[in-house]
């Protein structure tokens, strides 16, 4: 029978189980700004990778140790510099680059510490977010931008083709990329890179330098 | 100020103590950091729980300056409880019903373990200052000593705050191989300019009593109970924070409606210090004092293991790491520990950080802090976990 926590273990959001399957078992895995520890929970317990993790808030990273995970309290826009080249086989960093004071410096040092980086951003050019801008006039708010634009922490939003386009400027290689509709579906983004910008709510990304 | 009357002021013998004491170093003596070799020396100590039979389960707990092997257990001169006793029992986050818990006095203390205090074997008298300066090394070294005595090979974890934080990082420097998990808490690795300064505060007042005597009080039963009380009272106030300090006392009078234009305690504050040092002084030698403060002094972690580099001293380590800190510690603030925890992300070591809200200062470490506790717990669970240690099974405080 499985207890409460792994069956809480065995439902995870949509685009956590998108990076959770991209992972392969019994790596060394960082999750940077890993809030309360959902993904690493499930890489740990199901992957059996070696996880750590990077979260800012104090409730978070408290949350994180008393369920046995090793996290740190930190700050990725400054504490990622301390760690040594190729030191996890993965960094990933969901949801939180458009959080990040200096995104490009963050994406450089996930993938200076990690052989591949997994990097998970809402998508601005998002049909609805456009149609919103567009219509209302107004900064879009939505499930995935919950935030109105004067208290909001994502202050370097950005679209599928802007991340690619740095991606390119970077010198990443861009392995495997996904765009997910509203419902979670996923699909390639490189296949049809105009689609995916367009109906893509939010896009997973697996990098490697 | 209220000290108890000198010509009845006795030292405690700590023979007539419970627990363990255990001769050590008669055939190999220990190698002190100064040079000097000592043998036959005293370690008293406390155990609590069983050691389980692949010796697998044994927790060395590590105590700060005036702390003790007491941990979970009344102190045998005050009578108050054990100084951790939130933190170690059963069912408490250091479980005693699946962890073997071992806490001795450290080297220099004088609870027991061979300090300035006890006799000098090749004298027949007190060491006092004759005692050689030991380092936080040479407190570890003891300790792993008697951990040989025991026959226990490998620690699954090593855990203590300030002093007791700074032996756990040089058990993981020292003796990586024989720690799995290790949690410092509350501490630094290293002595700032600050905390050097307090400490000599604490050290000139005891030496400038006239009844220290160069150190030679007791063979002229003579006690620097004034000097030593002073130290404590300066020293408390370095565990505590403004803001615990302000709640509890602000600018209250003590038993009285007005100042007096004069001298007494006439704040709740003074009388309150007053205290802590007339009642420290019954439990504490003013030689111990000098010899531990001096050690935290002299404690450099990065220019002893790592060649003046932080990041070198854990470079490898297979230890898990738990450190934490308290918001209101200023005494050894989070930005040590930050320090700590870079070195070990440098090294690429498995590390935990948690800075826990705490207002009441250094002190937190010892005191009522669940969320604390709650880390605490759960990092302890965890690496059981991972050295394929029983789970918890709901004691009384059990998740």
């Amino acid at each position: 029978m499985m207890t409460m926590a792994e069956s809480h273990r065995k439902s995870i959001r949509v685009d956590l189980q998108i990076i959770a399957d991209m992972i392969e078992p019994g790596t060394r895995v960082l999750d940077v700004g890993c809030e309360d520890g959902t993904l690493l929970d499930y890489l740990v317990h199901f992957k059996q990778v070696d996880g750590r993790g990077i979260e800012l808030s104090m409730e978070g990273v408290n949350a994180c140790v008393s369920a046995g995970l090793s996290v740190i309290q930190g700050d990725a826009d400054t504490d990622l510099a301390t760690y040594p080249d190729d030191a996890f086989d993965y960094v990933v960093l969901s949801q939180t680059l458009q959080a990040m004071v200096a995104p490009r410096a963050v994406v450089e040092n996930l993938v200076r510490i990690g052989r591949r980086a997994i990097v998970s951003f809402p998508n601005f050019a998002y049909w609805r977010v456009r149609s919103y801008l567009f219509f209302k006039g107004r900064m879009p708010v939505s499930r995935t931008l919950p935030h109105a634009w004067y208290e909001t922490p994502n202050i370097h939003l950005c679209t599928i083709k802007d991340f690619v386009a740095m991606c390119e400027e970077m010198g990443i290689t861009i392995e495997h990329s996904l765009s997910l509709n509203r419902g979670g579906r996923a699909r390639g983004v490189q296949s049809s890179p105009l689609t995916a910008n367009l109906f893509g709510q939010q896009a997973v990304f697996l990098l490697k330098r | 100020m209220n000290l108890r009357d000198e010509s009845t002021f006795r030292q405690w013998d700590a023979e007539t103590f419970p627990g363990h004491r255990v001769v050590l170093g008669h055939d190999k003596p220990l190698r002190l950091d100064c040079g000097v070799e000592l043998h036959d020396f005293t370690i008293a100590y406390q155990t609590y729980g069983e050691l389980n039979a692949d010796k697998s389960n044994a927790i060395v707990v590590c105590h700060a300056l005036t702390g003790d092997q007491f941990v979970a257990d009344p102190h045998p001169v005050t009578g108050k409880p054990g100084w951790w006793e939130m933190m170690v029992g059963p069912g408490k986050p250091v479980d005693t019903n699946r962890f073997f818990v071992i806490c001795s006095n450290i080297l220099g203390g004088c609870m027991g373990t061979t300090g300035p205090k006890e006799i000098n074997p090749d004298t027949g008298k007190p060491w006092g200052l004759g005692f050689p300066v030991i380092t936080i090394a040479d407190m570890v070294r003891a300790q792993a000593m008697l951990l040989d005595h025991l026959e226990i090979d490998e620690l699954f974890a090593v855990v203590g705050g300030s002093l007791g934080g700074m032996q756990v990082l040089e058990w993981a420097a020292s003796y990586p191989d024989r720690v799995f998990a290790a949690a410092p808490i509350a501490t630094a690795d290293h002595h700032s300019a600050q905390n050097i300064a307090f400490n000599e505060v604490g050290r000139q007042a005891i030496m400038a009593d006239l009844d220290w005597c160069g150190g030679d009080y007791m063979s002229q039963d003579r006690w620097p109970n004034r000097g030593l009380a002073v130290a404590r009272m300066v020293a408390h106030v370095t565990y505590l924070s403004e803001t615990a300090l302000q709640a509890k006392f602000g600018r209250r009078l003590q038993d009285r409606e007005k100042i007096t234009y004069g001298f007494d305690a006439d704040f709740q504050v003074e009388s309150y210090l007053r205290h802590q040092g007339s009642t420290f002084v019954e439990r504490f030698d003013a030689n111990s004092y000098l010899y531990i403060t001096r050690a935290m002094d002299y404690f450099d972690l990065a220019e002893k293991h790592g060649g003046g580099s932080r990041a070198e001293v854990f470079r490898d380590t297979p230890v898990r790491f738990c450190v934490i800190s308290f918001t209101s510690d200023w005494l050894y603030p989070t930005a040590e520990s930050r320090r700590i925890v870079n070195a070990l992300n440098a090294a690429a070591a498995n590390v935990s950080f948690a800075e826990i809200e705490a207002s009441f200062g250094h002190d937190s470490f010892l005191l009522n802090v669940p969320e604390f506790h709650r880390v605490f717990r759960g990092f302890l669970d965890g690496a059981a976990e991972h050295r394929g240690l029983p789970r918890a099974n709901g004691g009384e405080n059990g998740r």
